[in-house]
């Protein structure tokens, strides 16, 4: 397999792997780090590609395990990343967005949710992904899926109602 | 009537029973400048979504053709080369053991004697050289008599 044919079955999900290790790992730098990583790998094994009936979703499901790998290795260092302070740096992109303030509350809010609700609406919400493909990428049942999804947007609508009436009053 | 369906399907979502469909409808309507004022916090939820959508990977990544030399081949050459190695020390081998037979007995019989002649013969050269040993005993014998005269002298002097 040449370069250019790697390419052209990795450019159209790249993205969607540096989304999800973004939304995993937080930092943007990371999460390049992680994607380069992935894509590396794939690289490696190109022999491999070949066979995988479903190269996007394997990708996926390598990115979820290598970050939360990374996370766990930072648990067990006690070296959490520190959020807080994180700035990111495609902010003009959202700033193009009016109400910039409560876009980042969601951000936020996703950041606390734990990682199981934080890739399934990753997974759905932003890269639109069948429930069925959730369920392959995230060795889950559908109906699991199903719920953490409901579980994970309740939580957002109800800190954002919360966020939003304190504003108000 | 609009904002009944929106309801619904809002309902839905948080379910979780959403096609992919009706929630693509849901974010057009939560894109609009103007949301029913007791969902507008949902407003940022959708919008933030739609955003992060156009968020892409900028690094390039560092692809480098690894060329693995395949142990599969070293094998090969190392046999290559173990083959050769026998093959010729054999042929070597054989050449110096080949010395050659003879058919014929009396033809045989007459190589041995001329080979035999050549080594008498320079056995003989050897043993001519070392005949002047016998001239070194002639004159040890006349050496004899200093003793002779030595023993007179030592008369003498007595």
């Amino acid at each position: 397999m040449t370069q250019a044919e790697f390419l052209n079955i990795v450019m159209p999900f790249k993205d969607k792997v540096f989304r999800l290790a973004k939304r995993l790992l937080v930092s943007k730098e990371e999460a390049e780090d992680a994607t380069q990583e992935i894509l590396l790998k794939l690289w490696n094994n190109k022999t491999k590609i070949e066979e995988y009936k479903n190269v996007e979703a394997f990708s996926m499901t390598m990115t979820k395990n290598f970050c939360l790998d990374k996370l766990k290795s930072k648990h067990a260092q006690n070296l959490k990343i520190v959020h807080s302070n994180y700035q990111d740096k495609n902010t003009s992109l959202q700033k193009q967005v009016e109400l910039n303030d409560s876009v980042d509350w969601v951000a936020r809010i996703i950041e606390n949710l734990p990682e199981q609700q934080k890739m399934v609406i990753q997974l759905r919400d932003i890269e639109q992904y069948d429930l069925d493909e959730i369920a392959k990428m995230l060795d889950m049942k559908n109906t699991a899926v199903r719920v953490a999804l409901s579980r994970a947007r309740k939580s957002i609508r109800e800190q954002l109602t919360k966020t939003h009436s304190y504003g108000a009053k | 009537m609009e904002l009944n369906n929106i309801e619904n399907l809002l309902e839905k979502y948080e379910n979780g029973e959403t096609s992919l469909k009706e929630e693509q409808e849901l974010k057009n309507y939560f894109s609009q400048e103007t949301v029913a004022a007791h969902l507008e916090m949902y407003k940022p939820m959708f919008t933030y979504f739609t955003v992060n959508q156009n968020e892409t990977f900028t690094k390039t990544v560092p692809l480098k053709s690894k060329k693995t030399i395949s142990y599969k081949w070293i094998s090969v050459a190392a046999v290559a080369v173990l083959l050769l190695g026998v093959f010729f020390n054999t042929s070597i081998l054989q050449q110096e053991d080949d010395l050659g037979t003879f058919d014929d007995p009396m033809m045989a019989y007459n190589e041995v004697v001329k080979s035999l002649e050549l080594i008498s013969n320079s056995i003989n050269k050897g043993t001519e050289k070392l005949s002047y040993l016998g001239q070194i005993d002639s004159g040890m014998s006349k050496v004899t008599y200093l003793d002779e005269m030595e023993n007179k002298t030592k008369i003498i002097f007595k």
